[in-house]
């Protein structure tokens, strides 16, 4: 188990190394840096010399690239070229706001989405399993801002039951707070609703067909046992490797939903420093979203083992 | 005859399927307490759906139209879904067909057997552990107590299928309906699995119904048995007397099906004809990480042989003897940790990438599952054309005719756009076949060809297999744990045991005669109808148990 977990966090720092030189290449990339677009036409090539200077954008990449992993090994992830504000602490308070919102965006759809699917495949072909399946199919297929938006009309505008515009933080108001996150979790609950529901349906379909299901209800168990103990424990892992690569893929950004919602989140943060190639703060976004992914796969593969011990950990 | 109730009384039952058709259209069948009876029948005549209809355990659509089923008098057809769930378990056991498949992979064996104890009796957390622990010492599970919180996946299928025994008879139920329990076993452990289902069959005074499409079993084991065909009893009756005097056609077909499987192949191979493979110290031996084991074992040991043309030569052995890894070192499949393998008088190991080439080319198999070994999207026609892709000479034109006369020669003309899910087991079968012969190779390895197939398609696929032989004289290695299957096609036979050749010589020699105990056993274990030792009274088996 030790030396599983020390391989696998080895194979980890392999994996961000490899991120962290696509990250800092592809940034540089995109013709304009931050000094040409912060100066703009007006600038004189002095200015535009003296900024370069100053951000260390004057040296070669490779240079570039080690005083920026020297830094990161030190806890420095460097400073706006936009805002001047530290990097950190700055993408820190912006993910907060975007975890915050995914992760019980995704609790949500999983509590729903895992008993709901399960049912259906149960009753499979029945009207009730048609009926989930419509639904599912149809809320994956709206586009997420178009989900946002319609919540917004109808609970912001026609009901003034929820503010529609701004964002206060869980520290400042706890109430006002969740009025402004409730729209966004809803309009990326039931997107994740859609997804999960029809991949629980098919793997417990696939489960039911097996014979320890028949098995189980040849010991005369009923049936709420024999789905609660012997499908959704094997119908659960494949859903869970699907939690964990959307819940990675959120975590990156979920830009579009909070443009919609003007909520101050990572993804929109990263957009808006791509835009002003604002190198230190694209480069430690993705680095972080990178971090996550793999730590966020690390524990699914941990937690894989419960629900299938064929798979095992060594 | 008494007049007391019989346990089991199953009374013109009609099953149908969602759309209508009926898959069981009239079943009559008795069985009295502690009996063991068979329903006998191919896949599709219906004994499957008849038995679950017992437990009233049908798939979802499928439903009983008419009859009765008398459990000690008691209509179940008509009881309470409530009731149903008090007999499951406690009255009315089940084991399946696939072990691999019957118990849960994500619960600990204790857990499950301890399931429906919980469900049924009062007892405590200990007792119930030292009545499993004991059920498990019964059925000569070793290490009884860490095979509770052992799962599944870590037993091999003979195993698993006596842990299955054991958690069903722990209840002492009345009536067992135990469906193709060993057909996914080998014949040593479906040896085992039944003679342990008799004796605490007999112990615990279990009625047993045990269905399968294997007759030298049921006339080893079995008191009474009922045939059923589409649907229908075609004979019921004294399982010796229907052997020894079966009344009804198909019933008789059956059994010449089963008995001429057990014919001797008569073909004489020439002696100087010229060896199409030749391994000498053949060694393969798997790392402790693949093994998994522990230590590095030796799948393989110094394993010598040859095949000659128009030859075939079997491979038998027990699960783990390794036939399989032996077939697949001589194809290049796995890598040799020491020896030699002659292609045609090549090298094929160490030899230049050109003549491994050649060799694989020349080298076809056929595999033992026909559900997994064709490509579900691909068309019969195109799977049967892809091995002569890489062939430069010759013409479209020609592929094509070529196609259509290999399977025409295995008896599929015409079905060239199907899919394989259109198929039979058999005929997918047949397509394997077609397949690997298509390029007229020198050699074809068989693993396991016909053992998940019925015992008449495994008569008409054998049969196949040889008449082809005859007409191209490919050389065939035909590796099984299936002596029948071997008799029937093999001139040679090869006995390996734990990685080494324990024994070899001609099939009637070595089948007739054997020389080494192991081979002994293998022979004794493989049921075989009209053969005295196979209708021994029930008293007589238990002796047999190492």
């Amino acid at each position: 188990m030790a030396t599983y977990l020390a391989r696998r966090l080895s194979m980890m720092l392999l994996t961000l190394s490899l991120v962290a030189v696509t990250v800092f290449v592809l940034v540089r990339l995109v013709p304009g840096d931050s000094a040409s677009l912060m100066l703009g036409e007006a600038g004189s090539l002095e200015q535009l010399a003296i900024l370069r200077a100053r951000w260390g954008l004057d040296q070669p990449w490779p240079i570039q690239f080690l005083y920026w992993i020297k830094g990161l090994l030190s806890g420095d992830f460097g400073v706006s070229t936009r805002t001047g504000e530290p990097v950190l602490a700055l993408i820190l308070a912006r993910f907060q706001v975007s975890a915050v919102i995914v992760l019980a965006a995704m609790t949500i759809a999983v509590l729903v989405a895992v008993p709901v699917g399960l049912y259906a495949a149960w009753k499979q072909n029945s009207w009730a399993d048609l009926a989930v399946v419509s639904v599912a199919t149809l809320l994956l297929s709206i586009p997420s801002f178009w989900l946002g938006l319609l919540l917004l009309v109808v609970f912001g505008l026609k009901l003034s039951w929820l503010p529609i515009l701004g964002y206060v933080g869980f520290g400042e108001d706890f109430s006002r707070a969740l009025s402004f996150v409730i729209l966004p979790v809803a309009t990326l609950a039931l997107i994740e609703i859609g997804v999960l529901v029809r991949m629980a349906r098919a793997s417990a379909i696939e489960v039911l067909r097996l014979e320890y299901v028949t098995h189980a209800r040849a010991k005369g168990m009923p049936e709420w046992r024999v789905l609660a103990f012997h499908v959704f424990p094997n119908a659960f892992a494949p859903t869970l490797t699907l939690i964990g690569l959307i819940l990675g893929n959120l975590l990156g950004g979920i830009a579009v939903l909070e443009t919609v919602f003007t909520l101050p989140g990572m993804g929109r943060l990263l957009v808006e420093s791509i835009f002003a190639r604002d190198y230190p703060v694209v480069q430690g976004c993705l680095l972080l979203t990178g971090v996550i992914f793999v730590l966020i796969n690390l524990i699914v593969d941990m937690l894989y083992p419960i629900f299938d011990p064929r798979v095992a950990r060594a | 005859m008494t007049a007391q109730i019989p346990l089991l009384d199953v009374r013109n039952i009609e099953i149908q399927a969602a759309n209508s058709t009926s898959i069981v259209k009239s079943v009559n069948l008795t069985l009295a307490h502690g009996a063991m009876a068979a329903l006998v029948g191919e896949s599709g005549s219906g004994k499957t759906m008849a038995s679950r209809s017992v437990l009233r355990l049908l798939p979802p659509g499928v439903r009983m139209t008419r009859g009765e089923i008398l459990l000690e008098g008691e209509n179940l057809a008509e009881a309470s879904e409530k009731r149903m769930r008090q007999l499951r378990g406690r009255s009315l056991g089940m084991i399946f067909q696939e072990p691999m498949v019957s118990l849960n992979p994500a619960m600990s064996v204790g857990a499950q057997m301890a399931e429906a104890l919980r469900l049924h009796t009062s007892l405590s957390r200990q007792e119930i552990r030292q009545l499993c622990i004991e059920m498990l010492e019964r059925v000569r599970i070793s290490n009884a107590a860490g095979c509770l919180t052992a799962f599944p996946h870590e037993f091999s299928g003979g195993m698993r299928q006596r842990i299955m025994i054991a958690s069903v008879m722990l209840l002492r139920p009345k009536l067992l309906v135990a469906d193709e329990p060993t057909t996914a076993l080998d014949t040593l452990a479906q040896r085992e699995v039944l003679d342990l289902l008799t004796e605490l069959a007999r112990d615990f005074n279990t009625a047993v119904l045990l269905i399968t499409h294997n007759l030298g079993l049921v006339a080893r084991y079995t008191e009474n048995m009922t045939v059923l065909r589409e649907g229908r009893v075609v004979e019921a009756g004294k399982t010796a007397s229907i052997i020894a005097h079966p009344y009804q056609t198909y019933t008789r077909k059956l059994i010449a099906a089963a008995k001429a499987s057990q014919g001797l192949a008569d073909d004489v191979i020439p002696p100087d004809a010229p060896a199409v493979l030749r391994a000498t110290d053949v060694s393969v031996t798997y790392g402790a990480r693949t093994h998994g084991r522990g230590h590095g074992a030796a799948a393989v040991s110094e394993v010598s042989l040859d095949i000659r043309k128009g030859e075939t030569v079997a491979v038998v052995g027990g699960s783990g003897s390794g036939k399989t890894t032996l077939g697949r070192a001589l194809l290049g499949l796995v890598p040799l940790s020491s020896g030699r393998v002659e292609f045609e008088g090549r090298n094929i190991i160490d030899g230049k990438g050109a003549i491994r080439r050649e060799a694989r080319l020349g080298c076809q198999m056929v595999f033992q599952d026909p559900y997994s070994s064709l490509d579900p999207r691909q068309r019969i026609g195109s799977i049967v054309h892809e091995p002569l892709r890489h062939v430069q000479d010759m013409a479209p034109a020609d592929k094509e005719r070529r196609v259509s006369e290999v399977l025409a020669e295995v008896g599929l003309s015409g079905l060239e756009r199907r899919l394989p899910h259109e198929l039979s087991g058999g005929q997918r079968q047949r397509v394997a076949i077609a397949r690997a012969l298509v390029r007229r190779p020198p050699l074809v390895v068989a693993d396991e060809p016909v053992s998940a197939l019925d015992m008449t398609i495994q008569a008409q696929v054998l049969e196949l297999i040889r008449d082809l032989q005859a007409s191209y004289g490919f050389a065939c290695l035909f590796i099984s744990h299936d002596l029948t299957a071997v008799r029937r096609v093999a001139h040679r036979v090869i006995v390996m045991e734990a990685g080494r050749i324990v024994e070899q010589g001609a099939t009637e020699d070595i089948l007739g005669a054997p020389q080494h105990p192991y081979t002994a056993r293998l022979i004794e274990a493989a049921p075989m109808i009209g053969d005295p030792a196979g209708l021994r009274p029930a008293a007589d088996r238990a002796k047999v148990l190492p």
